[in-house]
């Protein structure tokens, strides 16, 4: 027993000696605060500590989204507001000018339309294949296989590498003469132009994009099987339940918050995909694989003769889009909440 | 107002990579095809060793920075003090007019006056700075992969359409990618497009609807490109108006013919060493001319500049015709200084390449047609090349056909010019 004591006794003291200075601040500043209290009141305390979280909230988030929508009203190509010459909602009336809304050819801004159908079926595809992808390797890589660690690390490794260098390693592969079609010749078959064929561009875009993150969503899952506890696995077994009825009987329903969490998060990001797509296609072959983001990059930033007035109506129509998303997501979030806790 | 100018040009610049200039320093803001980078880089080292009061530094940048990041410092009211270009025209209003600050300004004039009106707003008089060398766009052929596929190099007047079949011929012959690679971009094309008669420039200095000229020669780059005759990956594999070069298909012999420009003559060289020979050609004939397209870069002065005065005397010492004969030999580049033309130019090099290169583009500066050399000094010319290789590019992919594709330019044009007048 006093073997054990003596090493908490030590840890209370030098405990003591690291907070003291934290003690002596925290006294110092008591009589003000308890008197700030007496004057706010208790909201007006709390308000009072989300100020400085709130103050860099406003300055880092909220001012520029504000400035980016009074961006959106002006005209011309000055980069300035005072130079620029206010047009209303002239912007968004040039994006939406559609002959038919279905044949983005019709549009006096074609490329936002192909932008954000592109962009659409990307998010779908995307994200359904990460999900059902980022389960399985979960699911995987939560059973007792040999050298688990390692294949763990295998698949988390590419969520560490820059957008940039994921771009350009596949680039070096699916390139006319990258080693992808290098091995298909020295086996006998045709190179393909993985890069230049319309078809092969958006696959490459999604694959690697979801090559490059599948490994955090699929921590998430994992963190979310682990919590599940084995004796509901335990007791199916003793009832007879076969493996794919634990799975949608018990994994499925069980793992649904860290469901949610996965598609929420791989929305979002598959809404906003430009870094690895632009290095590895540019958004070509045409604009086959030109997303929502790099639209805004090229209108606003890249093309020889800007125009930041459509390029931050183009973004905030894309942020309402974010928030429209994100909401559907909480709503079915909180049903589901619901549902759970009636049941 | 100013308040929130600085401002937001301090958020522009922190946003940016490149670093601004304080009180008693002149920053040079630079970028390289090749070489010029050091060779620049020495003769600022002599100047200060030479003049102790001024500190000149040199921040070398991406090309990419000097294309998308120096506008924004520029209309942000900040900048480097010095900085080299080659969006000259466009951005025009924020260079400083050197006249009060450069001892001789009639040597300026006299020297570099020929190219004044590309770097200075329409009946401006100003003296803005000057042109580190002039390019002119043309091919390079692969002269090794021709012999060895016995195919003969086409003669001086040869066509376009007679280079793009030897190089299919060669193609075949040698197993290739492609015949031919043209870089991805609309000035690139913009000199075979005047050669088959295409002009961009109306009575009124406004931009022209794409006329049979742009059309006969876009109509041909789309068949070469659906024939695999030229190399799909350059144009196709972006969109926009993103900027590809086909440099490195060239040097690493995957095409045998290379449409860029004068300025890759010293890269070609230092990249392809004795691996095999090459030569310069001028441009193809189309119906009308054989022509490139003129250009360069010009080092100018910004007139966001804190200390104007030392700035005249940097850009001074860089314009005088010794430094200038100096930057040309070593970088191998054409000089705009009309003294040091006149001149013995030793271009310093072993490669017999590069003097016959070198020649072949002196020799094709006589023949560009009065359409493309009025381009360099046009105001919406980077809007009209915008338009090209964006379209041109969705035609390539399957996206438009040539009809939508040629209306869709004259919207892209008109739009850009309606949004600059807003």
């Amino acid at each position: 027993m006093s073997g054990n004591k003596a090493p908490s006794g030590l840890s209370q003291t030098a405990g003591a000696l690291l907070l003291a200075p934290v003690r002596l601040a925290a006294m110092a500043v008591d009589p003000l605060l308890r008197g700030w209290q007496k004057l706010t009141g208790f909201n007006g305390m709390a308000a009072f500590f989300l100020v400085p979280n709130m103050a860099i909230f406003g300055i880092f988030v909220l001012l520029p989204l504000v400035i980016n929508f009074i961006y959106s009203l002006t005209g011309g190509t000055a980069l300035f507001l005072p130079d620029r010459s206010y047009v209303g909602f002239e912007q968004y009336g040039r994006l939406a000018a559609c002959g038919n809304y279905l044949d983005p050819n019709s549009c006096t801004e074609d490329q936002f339309w192909k932008a954000l159908y592109n962009t659409a079926i990307f998010v779908v595809l995307q994200v359904a294949l990460m999900t059902v992808v980022a389960l399985i390797t979960a699911l995987v890589l939560n059973r007792e296989i040999r050298g688990r660690s390692f294949w763990r690390a295998v698949f988390f490794f590419p969520v560490l590498l820059s957008p940039v260098v994921v771009g350009l390693i596949w680039r070096w592969i699916l390139q006319r003469q990258g080693l992808l079609n290098f091995m298909l010749y020295e086996v006998g078959i045709d190179p393909t132009e993985w890069l230049t064929d319309r078809f092969w561009a958006f696959t490459a875009a999604i694959g690697v994009s979801i090559w490059a993150h599948l490994g955090f969503y699929a921590l998430i899952l994992l963190a979310g099987l682990q919590a599940i506890p084995r004796d509901l696995y335990e007791a199916a077994e003793m009832d007879g339940t076969r493996p794919m009825r634990m799975f949608w009987r018990i994994t499925l329903p069980l793992l649904g918050p860290n469901l949610l969490v996965v598609i929420v998060l791989a929305l979002i990001r598959a809404v906003q995909i430009f870094d690895e797509v632009y290095v590895l296609t540019g958004g070509g072959p045409g604009t086959s694989t030109l997303y929502l983001t790099q639209y805004i990059y090229e209108i606003g930033f890249a093309s020889l003769l800007r125009n930041p007035g459509l390029a931050s109506a183009a973004s905030i129509i894309m942020g309402a889009i974010l928030v429209v998303l994100t909401l559907m997501q909480l709503a079915i979030a909180r049903r589901n909440e619901r549902r759970s806790g009636k049941s | 107002m100013s308040k929130v100018k600085s401002v937001l040009g301090a958020l522009a610049l922190s946003l940016s990579a490149t670093s601004f200039a304080v009180a008693g320093d002149v920053r040079v803001m630079w970028y390289s095809d090749g070489v010029e980078g050091e060779v620049i880089q020495d003769l600022i080292n002599r100047f200060n060793k030479d003049n102790p009061g001024i500190n000149v530094i040199l921040d070398n940048v991406p090309y990419k920075a000097i294309q998308e990041q120096l506008p924004v410092e520029l209309e942000a009211g900040r900048g480097p003090d010095i900085a080299r270009v080659t969006n000259i025209k466009a951005l025009a209003d924020h260079w400083l007019d050197l006249t009060p600050y450069i001892k001789d300004p009639e040597y300026w004039k006299a020297n570099f006056g020929d190219q004044f009106d590309w770097m200075r707003p329409d009946g401006s008089q100003a003296i803005p700075g000057f042109m580190t060398q002039m390019t002119l766009t043309g091919g390079f052929a692969n002269k090794t992969l021709f012999e060895q596929a016995g195919v003969p190099l086409p003669g001086d007047d040869a066509t376009w359409d007679d280079w793009v079949a030897a190089a299919a011929k060669v193609q075949a012959s040698q197993q290739l990618n492609a015949g031919i690679a043209i870089d991805r971009s609309g000035h690139r094309i913009s000199g075979p497009n005047a050669s088959y008669g295409a002009n961009y420039i109306g009575p009124d200095r406004m931009p022209l609807p794409v006329d049979d000229g742009v059309k006969a020669f876009a109509e041909r780059l789309v068949k070469w490109t659906a024939d695999g005759a030229m190399n799909k990956e350059t144009w196709v594999s972006a969109a926009g108006t993103t900027y590809r070069a086909a440099a490195d298909d060239f040097i690493n012999a995957q095409v045998a013919y290379y449409y860029s420009g004068s300025w890759q003559i010293a890269n070609l060289s230092t990249k392809i060493g004795d691996s095999f020979d090459w030569v310069a050609t001028g441009s193809p004939c189309g119906t009308v001319a054989c022509s490139g397209l003129p250009g360069g870069a010009a080092l100018v002065a910004i007139k966001y500049t804190k200390n104007p005065e030392e700035v005249g005397k940097v850009m001074d010492y860089l314009a005088s015709q010794d430094v200038v004969r100096e930057f040309t030999e070593r970088t191998l580049f054409l000089p705009a200084h009309k003294g040091v033309i006149a001149g013995d130019i030793d271009f310093k090099t072993d490669d017999a390449n590069v003097k016959g290169a070198l020649k072949a583009f002196v020799k094709a500066s006589t023949k560009v047609a009065p359409a493309a050399a009025a381009l360099p000094a046009w105001k919406w010319a980077s809007a009209y090349y915008g338009a090209l290789v964006t379209r041109i590019s969705q035609v390539m992919a399957g996206e438009l056909t040539l009809d939508e594709a040629y209306t869709k330019m004259d919207e892209d044009i008109a739009k850009n010019v309606a949004e600059a007048a807003k």
